[in-house]
Formats: C-alpha cells, sequence, structure tokens
C-alpha cells in the first residue's frame, strides 16, 4: 500500500486510488522494426530489484499517467514526474544518486 | 483438577455470574472472565483436539498465542469455527462446541492415529500418496477431505447475521499494544503534541505488567498504569481503541487495526468488528512477548501450561489450572508463577530448573517453602486426558534414572520471544540475542517509508527487554523518537522508574532432558495444533531439508491457525541444531499478517449484497422491470434478457421477439453501448493508431464499423464510429468496453502521444439510445414524424441530427441485426418518454421490445461477431475473416506490427466458420471440436471449439459458429463435438452468414 505524491497537485495518493501500468520509458516500434527491438519493446522489461520506473495513473482522481521513480527493495520513493518525457528529469537521477551512487537503469544512470 | 479460587481475580466481577454452555453442558462463570478461564474454573481440562493424531488437548496459554484451545461459537447464522477461548470474553448465553472429534470430545474415532503417529510421521502425505497413481483421486483425496480442516465449516445457506465495517485513520504516530510499554510510548509521544492513536487487542489496559508486578515511581505498577490511562484519556490529541489488534503493518505506514467491537456484548447495536485502515507517520509496536513452551515428552497433555499463563489465570481470573502443580524452567521468570501459586494456597510441589543456579526469585520460592531441584528436568508427563504424575530426571543426559511425582499440572517455562511479527511484516530485520536466546528487532533496518527512513519503532519487551525498568526506558526513547521522526519535537521529561526484582540469567534449553532418548523426542511437541514435535523436524533434517521454509512446509511446523506462535523457535532450534548450524543461520520464517485470524466479515466491510458492487441501469431500466425482464449482468449494466410474458418460458419469450423483430419491429434499449468523443485537430490521425481501419477520411455524416487490436494484435473492442464535424468523432464500444477503452486511448495520449491535440470524453450516460428494428422501423418512424429517415435522406451508414416526435436526437442508421434498423440518441432524461413514444407509435405495426439474447441470436444469423464471444484475447481480426477492417493504406496502427509476427502470420491458426448441426440440435456452449489421432496425454486431438451457439427461429435449427483449423478451406467438411452430455454432435462447416446473405434487408 505505496503513498505516491501526484507531480500535477501535489496530492499525497494512496495506492488504492491509483494503478499500475508496469515499466515506464518504454520505447515504442512499431511496423519495420525488427523482431527483436519488437519483442523488446513488447514484453522484455527490467524487473528490477532496486531502483525502478513504473508508470501509475491516478485512476480514482484526476485521470492523469505519472512516472514514479522508486526502489523496489525498500519502497523508498525518489520521486514522481509527468509520464510526458521521454526521460527522468535532472533532479529525480540526482535524488537517485544520493542513495544509490552508481545506479544504472537501462540507458539511464 | 482446575478450580475457581476463593480469592483474587483482578478482572472478574463475583456479584455477575455469567451462563454458557460447552458441548450442550451449562456453565458458569463470572463476567470478566475468558471463554478459557471459565471452562478450567469448571473443571474442563481437555477443550479439544489435535489435528493430526486427535490427542486430547487442554488450554496452554491466556492469550492471542493459544494453540489448543478451539471451539466453534455460536449457533445458526452466527456460528463461527475456530475460536480462540482464551481470546473470547464470556457473555450470558455463549455457546461453544469443542472441534477435530468424533463422536465426541471424550471417545475419538480419530485418535487411533495416535496409536499409529510411529507411522504417520513428518512428510507422511507426500510419501505415501503417491503410488499407485489411480489411488489418489479414488481414495487418498476423498480420505485426506474428509479429515482435513479443523473447525466445522458454517453451513452452506446461513448468511452472516451480523454487519461490519471499514474505518480510515491518519495519525502521526501509532501505538501497538496498550501494555505499560505502548502506554508511556504513547504518552510520551502525545507529549510532543503529535496525534496518537493507541491501540489494544484485549479489553484491558496495563498487558502483562499487573500480573508480574514491581513498583514504578515508588508506586504499585498497577496503580501506575490506572494514573497512565486516565492522564491519557484525557489529552485531546490521543485516541485508544482497547478490543482492537493491530492486524498488519504494510508498505508506508499503512497499518490495519481490527476491532471486535461487539463479540463480547451480542445484540449491541452497530456492526460487530471494524476494520480500521490506518495511515501513520511513524508505528510503534509495543506487542509485548510470548513466552515458549518446553520441549518434554507429554508436554501436550491437558494440564501443562505456560507458566506466564498460569499465574494470569490465578491472578487475572482466580482460577488455579491444578491443585497440586510442579515448575519447569530455563529462567528466573517462572517462579513468579510458583510464588503466586503458592500465595493463592495451590500446592507448589517444586521448581525443576534446568540450569545449576537460579536468582534472587529462587530464593524468594524456598523462603515460602517451595522445593527448588536445580539441573533437572521433566523426562515425562504421563497422563491422558489430564496430568497425572511427572518422571523427573537430570537435565543432562538421556532421561534416566527418573523420580516420579503425582501431580494435576505442569507449568512450564523456557524464556521469552519478543513478538517481532509487525515489525517484520514490511521487511523490518531481526536479530539474535544470544542472552534472552530470542530473536528480537534490529533497530539498525527498519521496514522504511517513501522517504527511506524507518517507519517502526518497537517498544518494550517487543524490542527485547523483559525487565520493567528497562521496558519503561525504552518505552519512553520509542515514543520520544517516534514524535520525532514524525516531525513533532518531543519534551525532555524523564522515563517513568520501574523497579522489580533482578533476575540471574535464562539457559536456553531446546530440548528436555539435553539428549533425550527418541521414545521421548517422538512425544515432545513442537507445535500442538498440528503434531509437530521433536522428532518431525529432526527426521527433516536427516532427510536433507536445510532451509527453515522447506521444513514448515514438510512437517507443517507453525503452519495451524497459531501460525506457529509457540512453535517456531523451538522448532528452529531443534532444526539448527540437527543441521548443527547457529540458530541466526538458519534463519526465521517469513512473519505474515494478519497477526492472528481476522473476520472475513470484517475484510468484506460494508461491501455486502447490494452495495457490493453497484449496478448501472438505463433511463429505461424501470420499465423493462415492470415489463416482465429477465436480467443479465454486462459489465457493470443489468441488462434485458428477454421480455418474459405471462404464461411464457424465457426460451419462448427469446423465440418470440426473435420472429417479430425480423417479422415486424422490435426496439432494444442499447443505451449500455459506449459512446466516446474524440475531438481535437490530431483526432483523425489518432484514431487511424486505435482502430486497423481507416477513419480519418470518413465523411462528416457518415459511419463506419471498426475495429480495435492491442499493440499486441489481439482483438479488444469494435464498434461503429460516426464523423460528427471537422474534429470530431463519436466512437461505439461495446457495453462493457466504455471504460476500458476510455482508459486506452487516454494512456496512449498521455504517455506515447502526448504532443498531439486530441481529447477524450466518455458520453455514454449522456445518452438513451433506442435501436429501432425491423420492416416496420421506418414506419413507426415516420408516424412519429420530424426528419426525413427515407432511403435517400438517411442512407445506410450515415447519421442525422434533427427532431423525431417531440425529440431532439441523433438517428443513425446501422444495424447489428441485418434488418432495416435505426439506432436513436436522445438526451438520458428524455429516454423513457421517448422509449414511451415508440411503444404507442408503434402498436400498429407490431412493435415488441427485445432483449439481449435476441440481439445475440440476429446478429449470428447475419454472422456478426461478438467481442467476447468470438475473442477472448487470443484472437486476432484475421482469425475472423476481418481482413477488409485491416488497412493497407496506413503505415501504422496499434496492433500492425504484431500482426506480421509469425504466430500471428500461421495458415494453421484456427478461422472463423459457420456451423450447421446435421440433425438441427444445438451444439453445447464452449464445445470442442476433435480431430484423428490423441495427444502426448492420451485426450483427442483438438481442431476447433464453437465461441456462438443458439437456437434460431427464424430458421428453426441450432446454428453456430466456431473457430477451426483451416475451417475456410473444409466447407461441407462435418466436424465432431463431444458434449459433456456424452452425446457427440455432428455439425457441417459451412458460411458464417447464415441469414439474408445478401444483406438486402437491411437496404431498403
Amino acid at each position: 500500500m505505496l503513498t505516491l505524491k501526484c507531480p500535477f497537485t501535489g496530492a499525497m495518493l494512496d495506492e488504492t486510488e491509483l494503478h499500475c501500468g508496469g515499466e515506464a520509458h518504454r520505447k515504442r516500434f512499431g511496423p519495420g522494426s525488427s523482431d527483436e527491438d519488437f519483442e523488446t519493446y513488447m514484453f522484455v522489461r527490467e524487473n528490477r530489484k532496486g531502483v525502478h520506473f513504473e508508470l501509475w495513473l491516478h485512476a480514482y482522481g484526476i485521470g492523469k499517467w505519472f512516472i514514479a521513480a522508486r526502489d523496489t527493495e525498500t519502497l523508498e520513493v525518489y520521486g514522481t514526474y509527468p509520464a510526458q518525457t521521454t526521460e527522468p528529469p535532472q533532479d529525480i537521477k540526482d535524488a537517485i544518486t544520493a542513495k544509490r551512487p552508481g545506479w544504472s537503469w537501462r540507458e539511464f544512470e | 483438577m482446575s478450580t475457581r479460587l476463593a480469592k483474587q481475580g483482578r478482572l472478574i466481577d463475583r456479584s455477575k455470574k455469567v451462563t454458557f454452555t460447552f458441548n450442550g453442558n451449562s456453565m458458569q462463570g463470572y463476567e470478566g472472565d475468558t471463554l478459557a478461564s471459565a471452562l478450567l474454573a469448571n473443571d474442563q481440562m481437555m477443550v479439544g483436539r489435535s489435528f493430526k493424531y486427535h490427542r486430547p488437548r487442554g488450554v496452554v496459554a491466556s492469550g492471542a498465542e493459544e494453540p489448543n484451545a478451539l471451539v466453534g461459537l455460536g449457533q445458526g447464522n452466527r456460528f463461527e469455527p475456530n475460536q480462540r477461548a482464551t481470546t473470547t470474553e464470556l457473555f450470558n448465553g455463549l455457546t461453544a462446541v469443542s472441534q477435530n472429534h468424533w463422536p465426541n470430545l471424550e471417545y475419538d474415532i480419530g485418535a487411533v492415529n495416535t496409536a499409529l503417529a510411529r507411522f504417520l510421521p513428518a512428510g507422511f502425505y507426500y510419501k505415501t500418496f503417491i503410488h499407485p497413481k489411480p489411488f489418489w483421486k479414488h481414495v487418498y483425496e476423498p480420505f485426506i477431505r474428509q479429515s482435513a480442516g479443523l473447525g466445522k465449516a458454517p453451513d452452506k445457506d446461513s448468511r452472516d447475521a451480523d454487519t461490519y465495517e471499514h474505518f480510515y485513520a491518519f495519525t502521526d504516530v501509532l501505538v501497538i499494544g496498550g501494555g505499560v510499554a505502548g502506554l508511556q510510548a504513547a504518552k510520551t509521544a502525545a507529549g510532543s503534541g503529535a496525534k496518537v492513536l493507541l491501540i489494544e487487542q484485549t479489553a484491558h489496559w496495563g498487558g502483562r505488567a499487573p500480573v508480574d508486578g514491581g513498583d514504578v515511581d515508588g508506586m504499585p505498577v498497577d496503580k501506575f498504569v490506572e494514573q497512565l490511562v486516565s492522564e491519557l484519556e484525557t489529552m485531546g490529541n490521543v485516541t485508544m481503541r482497547n478490543r482492537c489488534m493491530g492486524a498488519g503493518v504494510y508498505d508506508h505506514g499503512y497499518v490495519l487495526g481490527y476491532e471486535r467491537l461487539s463479540d463480547h456484548a451480542p445484540g449491541t447495536q452497530g456492526p460487530r468488528h471494524r476494520l480500521w485502515r490506518i495511515r501513520a507517520k511513524q508505528v510503534v509496536t509495543a506487542t509485548g512477548a510470548i513466552e515458549r513452551p518446553l520441549s518434554f515428552a507429554g508436554n501436550d497433555v491437558p494440564g501443562v501450561m505456560l507458566a506466564s499463563a498460569m499465574r494470569d489465570y490465578v491472578v487475572n481470573w482466580g482460577v488455579t489450572p491444578g491443585e497440586r502443580v510442579i515448575v519447569a524452567t530455563n529462567n528466573d521468570d517462572a517462579y513468579r508463577t510458583g510464588i503466586i501459586l503458592k500465595q493463592a494456597g495451590v500446592d507448589v510441589l517444586r521448581v525443576v530448573d534446568a540450569r545449576p543456579t537460579a536468582g534472587p526469585l529462587a530464593e524468594e520460592a524456598r523462603a515460602l517453602g517451595i522445593r527448588v531441584d536445580p539441573g533437572k528436568a521433566i523426562a515425562k508427563v504421563k497422563g491422558g486426558k489430564r496430568v497425572k504424575k511427572v518422571a523427573i530426571c537430570n537435565q543432562e543426559g538421556i532421561g534416566g534414572a527418573r523420580e516420579e511425582v503425582e501431580c494435576d499440572a505442569v507449568a512450564m517455562s523456557g524464556g521469552w520471544s519478543p513478538v517481532v511479527h509487525l515489525w517484520s511484516h514490511c521487511g523490518g530485520k531481526l536479530i539474535w540475542d544470544e542472552a534472552q536466546a530470542h530473536f528480537r528487532p534490529d533497530p539498525s533496518r527498519p521496514p522504511l517509508g517513501a522517504n527511506g527512513e524507518g517507519f517502526v519503532l518497537a517498544a518494550g519487551s517487543s524490542n527485547g527487554p523483559l525487565a520493567l525498568p528497562e521496558v519503561l526506558t525504552n518505552a519512553d526513547a520509542a515514543g520520544k523518537a517516534a514524535a520525532k521522526a514524525a516531525g513533532f519535537k518531543p519534551k525532555s521529561t524523564k522515563a517513568p522508574k520501574g523497579e522489580s526484582m533482578s533476575e540471574a540469567a535464562m539457559e536456553p534449553v531446546w530440548l528436555m532432558p539435553a539428549n533425550a532418548e527418541i521414545g521421548l523426542r517422538m512425544k515432545s511437541w513442537l507445535d500442538f495444533q498440528n503434531d509437530v514435535k521433536v522428532s518431525d523436524v529432526q527426521l527433516a533434517a536427516r532427510e536433507g531439508y536445510e532451509s527453515v521454509e522447506h521444513t514448515k512446509r514438510y512437517t507443517t511446523l507453525g503452519m495451524a491457525t497459531d501460525q506457529g506462535k509457540l512453535s517456531n523457535i523451538n522448532g528452529l532450534a531443534i532444526l539448527a541444531d540437527a543441521l548443527d548450524a547457529e540458530i541466526p543461520k538458519v534463519g526465521t520464517t517469513t512473519f505474515r499478517p494478519p497477526y492472528t485470524p481476522i473476520s472475513m466479515g470484517a475484510i468484506g466491510g460494508e461491501a455486502r449484497g447490494e452495495v457490493f458492487q453497484p449496478i448501472r441501469r438505463t433511463p429505461m431500466h424501470d420499465w423493462h422491470d415492470k415489463n416482465g425482464a429477465d436480467w443479465e449482468p454486462v459489465g457493470h449494466w443489468r441488462r434485458t434478457y428477454a421480455y418474459v410474458r405471462p404464461g411464457e418460458s424465457v426460451h419462448d419469450a427469446v423465440n418470440r421477439e426473435v420472429k417479430n423483430t425480423r417479422e415486424n419491429l422490435g426496439l432494444l434499449d442499447a443505451s449500455t453501448l459506449g459512446k466516446l468523443i474524440v475531438k481535437g485537430p490530431d483526432a483523425g490521425k489518432f484514431l487511424d493508431m486505435m482502430y486497423t481501419n481507416m477513419m480519418s477520411t470518413l465523411k462528416v455524416g457518415k459511419c463506419r464499423y471498426g475495429l480495435m487490436c492491442s499493440e499486441n494484435g489481439f482483438l479488444i473492442d469494435d464498434g461503429v464510429v460516426a464523423r460528427i464535424d471537422e474534429d470530431t468523432w463519436l466512437c461505439h464500444t461495446t457495453t462493457g468496453g466504455a471504460e476500458r477503452i476510455h482508459a486506452h486511448m487516454e494512456e496512449w495520449l498521455q504517455t506515447e502521444w502526448w504532443d498531439w491535440k486530441v481529447y477524450v470524453a466518455n458520453v455514454t450516460e449522456q445518452y438513451a439510445q433506442v435501436a429501432v428494428v425491423g420492416p416496420n422501423a421506418r414506419k413507426v418512424l415516420e408516424k412519429l414524424g420530424g426528419m426525413d429517415v427515407s432511403k435517400d435522406a438517411l442512407p445506410f451508414m450515415e447519421w442525422r441530427d434533427g427532431k423525431i416526435g417531440d425529440f431532439d436526437c441523433r438517428a443513425y442508421r446501422i444495424s447489428f441485426s441485418g434488418e432495416l434498423s435505426f439506432e436513436i440518441a436522445v438526451p438520458a432524461s428524455q429516454g423513457q418518454a421517448f422509449w414511451n413514444d415508440l411503444m404507442e407509435a408503434g402498436k400498429e405495426f407490431g412493435v415488441m421490445p427485445y432483449g439481449t439474447e435476441c440481439l445475440h441470436i440476429l446478429r449470428a444469423e447475419k454472422g456478426f461477431i461478438m467481442i467476447g464471444d468470438e475473442t477472448d484475447g487470443t484472437v486476432i481480426p484475421q482469425d475472423l475473416g476481418l481482413h477488409w477492417a485491416l488497412s493497407k493504406k496506413k503505415e501504422d496502427y496499434l496492433g500492425k506490427r504484431a500482426h506480421s509476427r509469425t504466430h500471428m502470420a500461421d495458415p494453421d491458426r484456427w478461422k472463423l466458420v459457420g456451423l450447421e448441426t446435421v440433425d438441427g440440435s444445438v451444439i453445447p456452449d464452449g464445445a470442442y471440436a476433435v480431430g484423428s489421432g490423441v495427444n502426448a496425454n492420451g485426450q483427442r486431438n483438438m481442431i476447433g471449439r464453437v465461441t456462438s451457439t443458439y437456437y434460431s427461429a427464424n430458421l428453426d435449427r441450432g446454428i453456430a459458429m466456431g473457430l477451426i483449423k483451416h475451417g475456410p478451406d473444409r466447407m461441407g467438411e462435418i466436424v465432431e463435438f463431444p458434449g459433456t452430455d456424452g452425446k457427440t454432435y455432428k455439425a457441417k462447416i459451412v458460411d458464417p452468414i447464415f441469414y439474408d446473405k445478401d444483406g438486402e434487408k437491411q437496404n431498403v
């Protein structure tokens, strides 16, 4: 039963109001892409113990998607930010580095 | 015998007698008794039988940890199995029955298992029931099912007569446990101004302290507790709830509390249980400690009890479990039991202390005339349904040279284990405390909150310290730390000063005597409820079980309803010894919520019956209800399956509707169909991605049937899309799909194409929509007057805004039945009036309302697919012959890339065909088509399955659609569908369009 801060309104949201949309920052591969790229896009997930980026929807609320950078092992939340971005904002990356120096997650570090 | 003492009993009111029954026998207790104390007062030593061997079992504890005294409580709609007698407060009229025996408690057939114990060791089931293979299904499984389960399940027709509720609470500091530590921690935390919630599982504050004694700040500890409670009660920022257990600690300070409001006073108004859903910034677990049993032969005989429980019964309820008692211990604390018993006038024969020397409490005991035997152990307890005598031997050795002493009760103490459950639920780690031989919370590794800091603090004896002075200073510090972590400034007050008798160190004793021979070990119980003995754990270790988690599952140690509260540490120590490993290396099993079982009613709360799930109703719902609607749930909606007239069966009604709609005029309430407005400069581009066919080129005023696939290529929805104006489309979805497809669109707009200028709004409930269907459809609309609905003015697959009769409406000329058909949307508030006018005007045209089953049959006659029938999440448009709806012009749409994967393009995929039974019968729903040969499991090879199957009144025969391997290439072939009724249905593969193949009827 996590609590996550809504990056749009600043409200603290209870997990019961939220819907998890799985791993964030997936890059879409459409027609013409290789089987390998499409497979990675559709099915291959980091599923990491530790630093992780997840999509969350404020389903029983404002209906907005956002991304949570959190630690699946310690349950610490490093920050949340709107889903309308292709990479984590610098302040979120800094917050992770402060706690987990040398972290990396897919192409981010 | 166990009996009520003339004096003592701080919790009972001797002026108020309470009558109850146990196994039908009327008994008496006092107000303030628990069922356990009252049973003991009535000399009911034996209260149940164990799970596996059906051994006689008595009360062993006095609280939540009790493994034996489980009873069936209440009657009829209020019957509940497996209720702990030790936590059941007595009330007038209570009825309890003992469990796990047949024909009765005293004489039980299943007890033969105990004689067979030698042949029923750990893992017995796994070893025995494997061969011969067919025996599992016909002999072993029925036998095990017959004997499985401890209590009796409530009657399947009974319904819980009580109500339950959920309660949401937010607090700065939550203190779990209202003993001295919890009270002190709450007071200290509240002193900072923090909002404090204090919950206690029993009906009383103070925990064990008033029984165990000692002084605080110069006053007896029970007076100190009274003072603390009254202070806390006056503090505005403190909320206190007793009979409220901390059930589980979860992520980020979420805690479940389980409040039992009226279990002790049935008939009280209001809910019986309340589930507290708490968010706390900081949680203090002041959950105390639980005494461990000692492992000696016969430690499960009724009359053998935890030493602490025995003095609880004396001090709290004025009951002594025996008249001639022997105390067995490895620590000083148990001497308190001997002293209290002696002072109450009970004969304490001796204290058998496994240690060579004891502390000052032993001196006090001796001074009272109690014989103390250092270095001694209990070799064996003798007696069946109650303790008769005890054989005493040296602790060192195998248990020879015994001296027998007659007695009727044994108090045992193997030391204390902190209740670390709530600390551990959300990831708090433990350390092994060598001196006290127990696991306690590791303060450096607490469960972490959202900010990465710990949010649970353990206080008092649940944190390790057992003596009153340390318990108080520890709790005071925890209260301050919690307040500070919650953002408050604690006052710099001094912790209250506790005084209690100093104690000599305990010595771990995991087996009594230390090298007990096998005959004794086979009678030394670890888990009383599940019948796991020392010898079982040792056997598991010999058979190669090294992990404590595996050993637990193999032996069932700690898997009973008490979750090993008494047995786990002892079992762990035996396992570690057998593996020659250190205890902390072996580790503990996982602590999982809830701490003790909580009622299903509390979990469900108010969500039962009508409020379990809200029902969605269309504007014409009440009319349908008054006109014979046989209801069908579709998503959260209720739709009319058929309108049944007096004297008709549902089947008759469906057939009548099916014929009338084709021959005259039918009305369908289509309001439940999803209606999504998609609007914006990029709406066309967006819909081209959402649908497999092209939507951006649709002309204003026109409609197009569209398919939606997931990115993985599978069909997820279908419906008619209408273009409303240059940048607005209205997308119809399936009844169950509106919210799902709306969310699907939003997800893509927000997470992938967030720079596209598109809005999506779900307007499903804004409109009432009526399908006017049949050869007379145009006539009835023309009679009502208004917009021109002629073939030229409103052609097939177009829509117009206008007026029909008195109603502003939007008329779509679309058809899901193959008939001349208009779907007319009016504002929801006008739906019923519009429906009434159609029914009235339609009389001369033979109007009848029709339901969803008729809708299904009409569409099946036309070979139209239904999402959820022809699709199941594994079906792609190509399987259904819908290639025409897959745009070849578009570079991209959701699912396009997936359709080019090899499995999707596989020619062996099952494909949609029509199925016509040879004899006209109806193929059973869900039947599979079988081909030649068998698979690896000896089952016949499957070559397809039925997706829709109906009796068509229009064709007077069974019709079906199905997915068949190479189906479209096998027209005319006969395939076989074995039914579960033993019959085999033969059907010819045909075109899925059974009726009006050229579509002439809808184009008039």
